[in-house]
This record gives structure tokens, sequence and C-alpha cells, in this order.
């Protein structure tokens, strides 16, 4: 008797054909001293599903009302059996996410993936990554502890220097001109609603781009090979079983950091308390938090705030376009597009490091 | 499988590859495991403690004979009967056919169910209709002037 995987595969191909088979194990995935930049992209994917998992889990008990999320997070912890790791891991994993995150996107951009054609991978990219830190700030709400809520407060005030629709974001995000119980319901709306929808929408594009062109081979190998082919090997299974190793060490990175540092849960919020002292975002946000600070009360004629909001939307614009504004990646603007970038990448690291220490 | 390979070799590979097989594959059922096990154990709520205090059902003067209120017994309903005799009897108000809750007919005397008509008469017991067992008793304490439920047996 046939074993059942060779029953299973011909019950499959009998209906499907074999060509998605044929295409997957055909895919040459180039192979050359930079491909271990293309296992970044798979290990955020892994711990995306991580977040979708451990999010349903907690949804199981968490309540978002501000009389009671606290408590629900608290009974998770302490009561719940492995509450205190479903919520450690959600939590070491969100950090992690936007860690891997940032490390595929500065990798794809200094090696510079986001060349024709693959403009279109490398915006739906960036959406992710704004997605991925609007996960980050209404989750970090969610707890309704302390920090979150004064951090919540400082974080959507900044919204307010919009220029024109300033008052009008304030307003929606807030769910009233007060950071209160109506934004925590909204907040919550977000996390576990609206942003998951996109974000599968937009990851679901993102692969599909990135299977549909291949993997990018960046110049510098490219000119190595001059008119040879680059070395490669197979999607599946030689490329996929990598990937899964990085898998694997994603979720062995984060099993441990979830069980050595269990995350914590602060003091219940009090909206009539004074501010403590030590209020920052999350780390990825640090180095914003850092620049408002220094940017004086005044910049020209435009208050200090408002000159801070408009050059980082500027500065994101900017990033998103860069497959077209890099016109000519070997050329000159390529060289300068990616000193440009480095700066920026130096700057960040920088002033978050200088938040983080102060 | 390469053909040209010594005879030495052809004879180990099958082995080597299967004690290989055994441990990625006994590894990535460890795996599985250590990640299932608590998400089972995680899904099922925690038992909350059972509620052995006494609840107090009403105020001695707060109901008159053949009348019955429901009442708030840990977190399920119970009923409180004052019989014809001014005695007091307590029940779970929580139907034993599908959990609906019951109530008190003052004209028939019985206790009904009013999703699928189960009648109990008023010691409980399941009189007709669709309930398979009748209904728990509680105990009754007249104390000063609280009426005093709790678990147990009817003393």
């Amino acid at each position: 008797m046939p074993r059942l995987s060779q029953q299973l595969r011909e019950w499959f191909q009998a209906r499907f054909g074999t060509g998605t088979l044929d295409w997957l194990t055909h895919k040459q995935v180039p192979r050359h001293h930079h491909t271990v930049w293309y296992y970044l992209g798979g290990m955020t994917l892994f711990l995306f599903i991580v977040q979708v998992v451990t999010g349903i889990l907690l949804l199981l008990y968490y309540r978002p009302s501000p009389g009671e999320a606290f408590e629900s997070v608290q009974f998770i912890m302490t009561k719940v059996q492995f509450g205190w790791l479903v919520r450690g891991i959600h939590a070491w994993s969100a950090n992690l996410l936007i860690f891997t995150a940032m490390l595929h996107m500065f990798s794809t951009f200094l090696l510079k993936a986001y060349r024709k054609p693959r403009e279109l991978t490398w915006m739906t990219g960036c959406v992710l990554f704004f997605l991925f830190l609007g996960f980050g700030f209404s989750g970090y709400l969610l707890p309704w502890n302390t920090l979150a809520f004064f951090a919540t407060k400082v974080g959507t005030q900044m919204m307010a220097a919009v220029p024109v629709i300033g008052n009008w974001l304030l307003t929606f995000f807030r769910g009233g001109e007060d950071v209160t119980g109506a934004t925590l319901t909204r907040f919550f709306g977000f996390h576990v609603a609206i942003f998951p929808a996109l974000t599968t929408a937009v990851v679901g594009a993102h692969l599909f781009l990135v299977q549909f062109f291949g993997m990018s081979v960046p110049p510098s190998i490219e000119r190595t090979y001059s008119n040879k082919p680059v070395p490669s090997y197979s999607f599946l299974p030689s490329f996929m079983l990598r990937d899964l190793i990085g898998w694997y060490l994603a979720l062995g990175v984060l099993a441990a950091l979830a069980a050595l540092f269990p995350w914590e849960l602060g003091v219940k919020a009090d909206p009539f308390a004074p501010t403590p002292a030590g209020i920052r975002p999350e780390w990825y946000f640090l180095f914003l938090f850092q620049t408002l600070k220094l940017i004086p009360g005044r910049v020209l004629w435009i208050e200090g705030e408002q000159f801070g909001v408009l050059v980082f939307g500027l500065a994101a614009t900017l990033w998103v376009l860069i497959p077209f504004l890099d016109r000519n990646p070997t050329g000159r603007v390529g060289k300068l597009i990616t000193g440009i970038g480095a700066f920026a990448i130096v700057y960040i690291l920088a002033m978050s490091l200088w938040a983080w220490r102060s | 499988m390469d053909i040209s390979a010594p005879e030495a070799g052809r004879v180990a590979t099958p082995g080597r590859r299967r004690l290989l097989g055994f441990l990625v594959g006994s590894g990535v059922v460890a795996s599985l495991v250590s990640i299932i096990y608590p998400i089972l154990k995680f899904v099922l709520p925690p038992r909350r403690a059972e509620m052995d205090a006494e609840t107090v059902a009403a105020q001695a003067n707060e109901l008159a004979p053949g009348t019955a209120k429901i009442f708030r017994f840990g977190n399920q309903p119970a009923i409180l009967i004052r019989l014809a005799d001014g005695s007091y009897r307590a029940l779970s108000a929580v139907c034993t056919h599908l959990n609906c809750t019951v109530q008190y007919r003052a004209r028939e005397r019985d206790i009904w169910c009013a999703c699928h008509n189960g009648v109990y008469n008023l010691q409980g017991g399941n009189v007709s209709g669709p309930p398979p067992r009748p209904l728990r008793e509680y105990a009754v304490h007249v104390r000063g002037k609280e009426i005093v439920v709790s678990r147990g047996s009817r003393t």
C-alpha cells in the first residue's frame, strides 16, 4: 500500500496539477555572501504569526474598559495557567518583530533591493512597518497602566501638531478631547480588528511580490559575477529549510526572553494622579521622543513641535518614495541616497541610545 | 542517491539518515508539544473559588407566604420560596434541562421553566416536561431578621 503522504500528494496533483510545486522547486534563490539578509523577512513573518496566535489567546480573557483592563491583564498574569507566558511572548515578540522588521528594512535599503522592478515590494514593506508601529503604539495602552496612559497622552498630543487636520486627528484617535476609556476602546479596536485586517492584506501583497520577482541580487554581487550567472539553490527545499531554521532561531530567542524576563504589568493608571517621572515610549519611538525634546519652542516662524512633526512626516514620505528618487542606484545619486540613509540610521541609533541612557 | 559511493558508504548512509531523521523528528515533536500544551492549559479558565459562604437571600418580612424571589447565589440564580405555612425553601433556579432560569407560579403552586414548559413541584422535584433531574436544594436559616442560604444539606 502506498504511503499516506504519497496518496495525499497524488490526490492534490490529480486536482491541481503540479504547477505550483514545480514552480517552487524550480525557483532559484541566489546564493552569495549577502544571502543571510534574505532570512530577516521570514523571521518577521514568523513573529507576526506568533503575534496573531498569542493575540487571539489573550482575547479570551482581556476586557477593554478602564475599569477592567488592568484587572483582566492581572488575572491573565496571575490566575490563568501559562498566562504569564502567553502575555510575555506577545510583548517580547512585538518588540523582536519591530527589531527584525527594522533590520530587514535597513538591509534591503543598503543592498538597494528596492530597485526596478521591486518598487512596490519596498512600498508595501514600508506600509507594513508603519502598521507594526501602529500595533505597538495601540497595544502599549491596552494594559491600562500608568506608564502606558501617560505615554499615550504624550504620543497622541503630538498629533495635534499636524497642520490643518491636527485637532481632528487628536479627537479621532482619543475618542474625545482627553485620553479616557473611549481612547482605550478605540485603540483596542485598531489593535485587534483594523490593523490586523490591513496587515493581513498587505502581508499577502508583499509576499506575492517577493515570490513574483524573486530575491534581489545586490549591485556589488552583480558586479562580481558581471556576465556569469550568480550561484543559486532551489527555493524548495533548500532555501525553505534554511528559512525554517531562522524561524526556529527566532522561536528559541523568544521563548528564552519570555521565560527569563517576564513582562511587567506596572501600576494601574490613575488619570488624576500627577505624571510620575520616567515616562517614555517604547524603544522604537525613542529617537522621535528625544528629537522632540531637543527642538526649541520656535523654529523660524513655526512652533517647534509642528516643525518636528513636519520634518519626520517629510522624511517618512521620502523614505517610502526612495525607489523613485534613486533613479541610478549605482551612480552618484545612488551613492548620495545611500549616504543620507546611512546618516539616518546612525541618527536613529544615536538618538535612541541617548534617550535610553538619560 | 549517489550510486558510485563505495560499498561501506551505502550501508552506513541509511542508518545515519534514520538517526538524523529521528533526532530532527523528535525535536520537532517536542517543540510542538511545548507549544500546544501551554495553549491547551491557557484556553481553559481557572476555576473560580467555590462559593461556600452564606448569602443573605431576603429580609424576614420581605416575602409573604405563597410568594418567591430569585436571588444571586455565587455566580448563579437561586430561588427562595415562602411556603403557605410560612416556612422557607431555597432551590437552585437553574433548570436541569438546558440552564434557563425557572420561576415560581403562585396560582399553580409550582416552579415553572418558560423555555420548554418544564414543571417542578415546590420540593424541586421534576414533575413534567423535559427536566431530567430535580432542582438542587440549599439550606435555609432564619437568623434574626435575615434569611440566610448556604450550600450543603438542608437543616
